[in-house]
């Protein structure tokens, strides 16, 4: 099963790998990671997904729990948080089918960031469903490159994600 | 006033009362030991080895309860810390080890003797610091200290690049530290209590199981009080030795794949074990699917992520054993009033009867056996302030059979890790700590190999160690392992050929060095050596082929023991 790992932890040096590591040395893939500062700038958020048991996952949430640079950690459920991932789509874009790429990019309020001769970029953000979907609806134009940012996650509601 | 990072180092040092830093120098930490050797509350104590310095200060810390310090230069100095550095994480033993590191600017470019020591620690410590800025200084060696000796102890290194040495600051040693993610559970949570209270008093055969969380927390004395005001059988692991009197009746003495048949047989028809500061080790569990299965389990310990990591708990209490014992003697007393309640007399007959029935034994005739040599040394130690430490392999588990341990801190041996060469290391840093107290190391000629030259420390301090080595000539654990499961084929555990003559050895050291061949020999020569304030080494040329029993092989149910050599021995 998947389940996303939010951490706070603070923007010191090595926090990343001994965080890394640790899922390593439990045997779990990383699905996904992103990084990024949060409202504190010493205090960055990282949000992880795994795809793994529970049981095995609590040993590895225990454990980060004791990292010295790890201070709040929950783990969100898919159904009571939200979810986010940003991709960057870059297609074969001939004078022919740009009108229809750009109908596609429009159902999915897709921002159009570069654009040449021969090919378009898109920005999409949304959840993993929406953005494997468009990815499927774009393939047969031909993806020249792809990049796609790990999920970040927040607690549905008032309440805080670290509680 | 500005001062160089060299000499905020050591005024941090001083200001967190270290006494010794065992270490060897090098190019990285000139400018460190130019101002270490000034110090006048800091001795540097030369070693031979690295690995000897980490594993000194680790024996420091056990004996101690102190943080034990260790230092080394960048490179292969460093690399030689590491397996101390993971004996003490496996043992949650709290040191601090500082490693020199070549400067900021050159980390990265495979410099003259570079290895980054942060990265290759960092499955095995508690936390690590590269310093970047000599500023950090103060703050880091606090921090660093703090983190090593509280919560669940441990490691912690520090990596000083030569510029943070040599730069200027202006320095103050930090008075309060701010570390948001590190917050230990120190007391226990009252409803937990009050709910191990319920399981005690709801249970017919309740059984303590002690480890090393115990010694580490300071809570012999709260443990005592609990049993002997409860009388219930009490087991320790390996690390818990000295955690309850093994003198005691309540005592099973050690449990797990070397354990006293009694202590596993009374813990697998246990309906309540009292885990405190113990981790269920697959060493002590054996088969987890088959261990102890009709018990409740009451988990006491002071790290979160130990509850339930090996065997499902029913009443986990994260905190301090010290203060969570004394808590829970003072619910149990308002619970059993009188103290004439023993509603446990039945069970402690039955373990008693296992007791009778299944001493620790091993044959007495002319040979010279390993048992005898270690009832001698306790019956000549017991009674005075004594450490005692142990090599790895079969000599450790005869001497956690055969030598009571009644007093924390008196008992030290690589537990998790299980490292060879731990003895005699530990044994200078213990000594180093409590210089009154006779330091004896029950040690393998295996193990003793691979720390000898450190030897020359403990002589050039004129430590009266005594180093007492169960000589086999084998790798003899290893050799057990050969005997009883794979058809007595020994395969590369054979040290006779190239065996040292240890007597000649010690000498060669400006130790002295004494070899016993016969029961009758062993007293006169534990006696003299004794006596002697220098350094010491004593071989004993006991019987090649002795085995450790019982033993429950490894992965087997741990009442599925193996007493005494299957008598069909094909060879
Ligand atoms: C550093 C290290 N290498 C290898 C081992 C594996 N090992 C465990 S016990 C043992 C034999 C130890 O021999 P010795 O010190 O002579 O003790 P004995 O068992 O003979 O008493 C070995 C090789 C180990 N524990 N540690
Ligand atoms: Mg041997």
């Amino acid at each position: 099963m998947k389940h996303i790992v939010s951490a706070l932890v603070e923007n010191k040096p090595g926090v990343l790998v001994r965080i890394a590591g640790l899922f390593s040395r439990r045997g779990f893939n990383i699905e996904s990671l992103a990084v990024g500062p949060t409202e504190h700038p010493e205090i960055s958020r990282m949000t992880i997904v795994v795809d793994v048991a529970d049981q095995p996952l609590e040993q590895v949430t225990k454990q980060l729990h004791k990292l010295i640079n790890v201070i709040k950690l929950s783990e969100l459920r898919m159904d009571e948080s939200v979810q986010r991932e940003l991709v960057m789509i870059k297609i074969k874009a001939p004078a022919a089918k740009r009108a229809e790429i750009i109908e596609i990019a429009d159902i999915f309020r897709a921002n159009i960031v570069d654009v040449s001769r021969d090919m378009i970029v898109l920005e999409v953000t949304g959840t993993e469903s929406k953005i494997d979907a468009i990815e499927n609806l774009l393939i047969p134009y031909g993806i020249i490159e792809f990049a796609r940012t790990g999920k970040i996650a927040l607690a549905r509601g008032s309440k805080e994600t670290e509680q | 006033m500005k001062i160089t990072g060299a000499e905020a180092l050591i005024k941090s040092l001083e200001n967190e009362n270290v006494e010794y830093i065992f270490g060897i120098p090098g190019g990285v930490l000139v400018d460190i030991h130019h101002h270490l050797c000034m110090s006048k509350k800091i001795k540097h104590i030369l070693m031979r080895h690295e690995q000897v310095a980490a594993h000194a200060a680790d024996g420091y810390a056990r004996a101690t309860g102190r943080v034990g310090v260790c230092m080394a230069t960048s490179g292969p100095g460093a690399t030689n810390l590491v397996t101390g550095i993971a004996n003490a994480y496996m043992d949650s033993i709290p040191i601090v080890a500082l490693t020199g590191q070549v400067k900021s600017p050159m980390i990265g470019t495979d410099a003259f003797q570079e290895a980054d020591i942060t990265g290759i620690t960092l499955p095995v410590v508690k936390h690590s610091y590269l310093l970047k800025d000599p500023r950090e200084i103060g703050r880091v060696i606090k921090e660093a200290f703090y983190i090593a000796g509280s919560g669940r102890p441990g490691p912690v290194l520090i990596d000083i690049p030569r510029d943070i040495s040599l730069a200027e600051v202006d320095f103050k040693y930090p008075d309060s530290i701010d570390l948001p993610g590190y917050k230990p559970t120190v007391r226990g949570n009252p409803k937990q209590i009050k709910l191990a209270v319920k399981a005690i008093m709801a249970s017919e055969r309740p059984i303590v199981y002690a480890g090393g969380g115990v010694i580490l927390s300071n809570a012999a004395k709260e443990l005592t009080s609990l049993v002997r005001f409860l009388r219930v059988p009490v087991t320790t692991t390996l690390m818990g030795k000295g955690a309850f009197p093994e003198t005691d009746d309540l005592s099973l003495g050690m449990l797990g794949m070397h354990g006293t048949a009694y202590a596993n047989y009374a813990i697998n028809e246990s309906d309540l074990i009292i885990a405190i500061g113990a981790r269920f080790d697959d060493r002590v569990t054996g088969n987890p699917e088959k261990f102890a299965v009709n018990a409740k389990v009451i988990h006491i310990d002071i790290d979160p992520a130990e509850i339930g990591k090996n065997v499902n708990v029913d009443v986990p209490i994260v905190g301090d054993a010290k203060q969570i014992l004394s808590g829970l003697l003072v619910a149990l007393k308002t619970e059993i009033k009188s103290s004439k309640h023993r509603p446990w007399g039945a069970w402690l007959t039955k373990v008693e009867a296992w007791k009778a029935k299944h001493p620790l034994f091993y044959k007495k005739d002319k040979v010279l056996r390993p048992q005898f040599i270690i009832e001698q040394i306790y019956a000549l130690t017991k009674d005075t302030d004594h450490v005692i430490t142990t090599g790895v392999g079969q000599n450790q588990m005869w001497a956690a059979q055969f030598y009571k341990t009644d007093t924390a801190r008196d008992f030290l041996s690589s537990g998790g890790l299980g490292t060879m060469g731990y003895g005699m290391p530990a044994a200078i840093g213990a000594q180093f700590g409590r210089p009154k107290s006779l330091v004896v190391d029950i040690d393998g000629d295996g193990s003793f190999q691979m720390v000898s030259q450190d030897l020359a420390t403990a002589a050039a301090h004129k430590l009266p160690i005594k180093i007492c080595i169960l000589n086999n000539m084998y790798l003899g654990m290893v050799r057990q392992w050969q005997e009883l499961f794979y058809e007595c084929r020994y395969a590369a555990v054979d040290l006779a050929p190239g065996m040292p003559d240890f007597v000649k050895l010690a000498d060669a050291y400006g130790a002295k060095g004494i070899r016993v061949t016969k029961n009758e020999e062993v007293k006169p020569a534990l006696e003299k050596a004794f006596k002697d304030p220098s350094t010491y080494v004593i071989e004993f040329c006991i019987d090649r082929e002795e085995c450790v029993f019982p033993m429950v092989a490894p992965g087997a149910e741990i009442t599925d023991m193996m007493m005494e050599k299957p008598a069909r021995r094909s060879r």
